[in-house]
C-alpha cells in the first residue's frame, strides 16, 4: 500500500522533472518568458531559505533573537565576499553553534 | 572545446561543496523514516523512486500522521513542481538532445544541480556537450543521496540532533543565490519569494513552495516591463 503511494509519488516527481525538458521545445517559449525565466533561481530558492530559517520544526515562527537568524546573516556576509560555498555553509553553521553551545548554554 | 569527461568532472566539482549539507540531511531523512516506523526497504525505495530530499520527509510524516495516501502523493507532486521551472530554464540548453536522452537526463535534475549547471551553462553557451555538466552534477547528487539516506536507515540518526544540521539546507541555498544580491531586481524578486513563502507557509499541501515562486516571477515580469 505504502509502496504503491511511493511509486505514484515517484512518477509524479519524474513528470515534474521531465515535462519541460522533453515535451517543450524552445520555440514554444517566447523571448519575454525566457527573460522572466532568468529569475528562476532568485524566485525559487528563497522559498526554501526563508522557512528553513524563520519557521521551526513545529511550524511556528521563531523568536527574533533566534541563533538561526544570526547564522544566516553571517552566511550571507561570508558568502557574498568569499564566493565560496563551503565557507558560506561552514560560517553559518559555526556561528550558529557558537551561539547555541557557548553563548546560550 | 571541453570533452565530455571534462564537463562531467566539472559538474561533479561544481556540486560537491553542497554535499556538506546534502549528506547530513540525507542521513537525517533516512533515520527519520525508520523512526516513524516505516520498513527500511520502503524508506530506501523512496530515495531511488522519488529522489527528492524534503518531499520524502514530508511524505512519510504525512502518512505516519494519518493522512491519506492521496494527500501524501499530492503533496510530493506539489513540492516537486518547482522542477517544472528548472526544466523550462534548462530546456534551452538541452534542446539538441534526442528524446530518449532528455527522458534519461530528467531523472537527475535536482535543486543544487540545476543551480550549478545553470550558472555554468550561462557562461559556456557554446560548448557542444554541455549536458555532461548536468549529468555530472546530477549523478554526484544521486550517489551521495543514496549513500547518505542508506546510512541513516542502517545506522540510525548518528548525527547528533543537537547540532541542528537541518539548518545547513537553507545555508546551502544562501550560497547559491548570494551573489545575485548585487542586483537590485534580483533582491526584490528574492524578498518577494521569501516573504510569500512565510505568508503562505500554512497553505495546504505545502503549496507555498510553488505559490511563492509564481508570485516572485510575476514581480520579475513587472520589473522587466519597468526597465524598458
Amino acid at each position: 500500500m505504502t509502496l504503491t503511494a511511493i511509486i505514484f509519488a515517484g512518477i509524479l516527481t519524474y513528470l515534474t522533472r521531465m515535462t519541460m525538458i522533453a515535451l517543450i521545445s524552445r520555440d514554444m517559449l517566447g523571448d519575454k518568458i525566457k527573460a522572466v525565466l532568468e529569475y528562476v533561481p532568485s524566485a525559487v530558492f528563497p522559498a526554501i531559505i526563508f522557512p528553513g530559517i524563520f519557521i521551526n520544526d513545529f511550524g511556528t515562527f521563531i523568536e527574533m533573537n533566534d541563533p538561526k537568524i544570526f547564522g544566516a546573516l553571517v552566511a550571507v556576509i561570508v558568502g557574498y565576499f568569499s564566493k565560496n560555498i563551503i565557507a558560506t555553509i561552514s560560517a553559518g553553521l559555526v556561528s550558529y553553534w557558537f551561539l547555541i553551545f557557548v553563548v546560550f548554554s | 572545446m571541453l570533452t565530455k569527461k571534462q564537463l562531467f568532472t566539472r559538474g561533479m566539482l561544481d556540486i560537491s561543496p553542497h554535499m556538506l549539507s546534502v549528506i547530513p540531511f540525507g542521513i537525517i531523512c533516512g533515520a527519520i523514516g525508520v523512526e516513524l516506523g516505516f520498513h527500511p526497504y520502503l524508506v530506501y525505495a523512496m530515495s531511488f523512486i522519488i529522489f527528492g530530499g524534503a518531499s520524502q520527509i514530508v511524505f512519510l510524516q504525512l502518512l505516519s500522521g494519518g493522512a491519506s495516501s492521496l494527500v501524501a502523493v499530492a503533496s510530493v507532486g506539489i513540492i516537486n513542481s518547482r522542477h517544472l521551472l528548472y526544466g523550462a530554464v534548462l530546456s534551452e540548453y538541452l534542446e539538441k538532445l534526442s528524446f530518449i536522452k532528455k527522458l534519461l537526463i530528467s531523472y537527475v535534475v535536482v535543486d543544487q544541480g540545476f543551480a550549478e549547471s545553470n550558472k555554468f551553462f550561462k557562461k559556456n553557451r557554446n560548448e557542444e556537450f554541455l549536458h555532461y555538466h548536468l549529468i555530472g552534477t546530477g549523478c554526484t547528487m544521486w550517489v551521495c543521496w543514496q549513500i547518505a539516506t542508506l546510512s541513516g536507515i542502517v545506522l540510525g540518526s548518528f548525527v547528533p540532533e543537537e547540532l541542528g544540521l537541518k539548518f545547513a539546507i537553507p545555508l546551502t541555498f544562501i550560497a547559491i543565490v548570494v551573489q545575485d544580491l548585487k542586483k537590485l531586481d534580483h533582491v526584490i524578486v528574492m524578498i518577494t519569494c521569501g516573504l510569500s513563502s512565510l505568508l503562505f507557509f500554512d497553505a495546504p499541501f505545502k503549496s507555498f513552495i510553488i505559490i511563492s515562486p509564481v508570485i516572485a516571477l510575476f514581480v520579475a515580469a513587472l520589473l522587466l516591463r519597468l526597465k524598458k
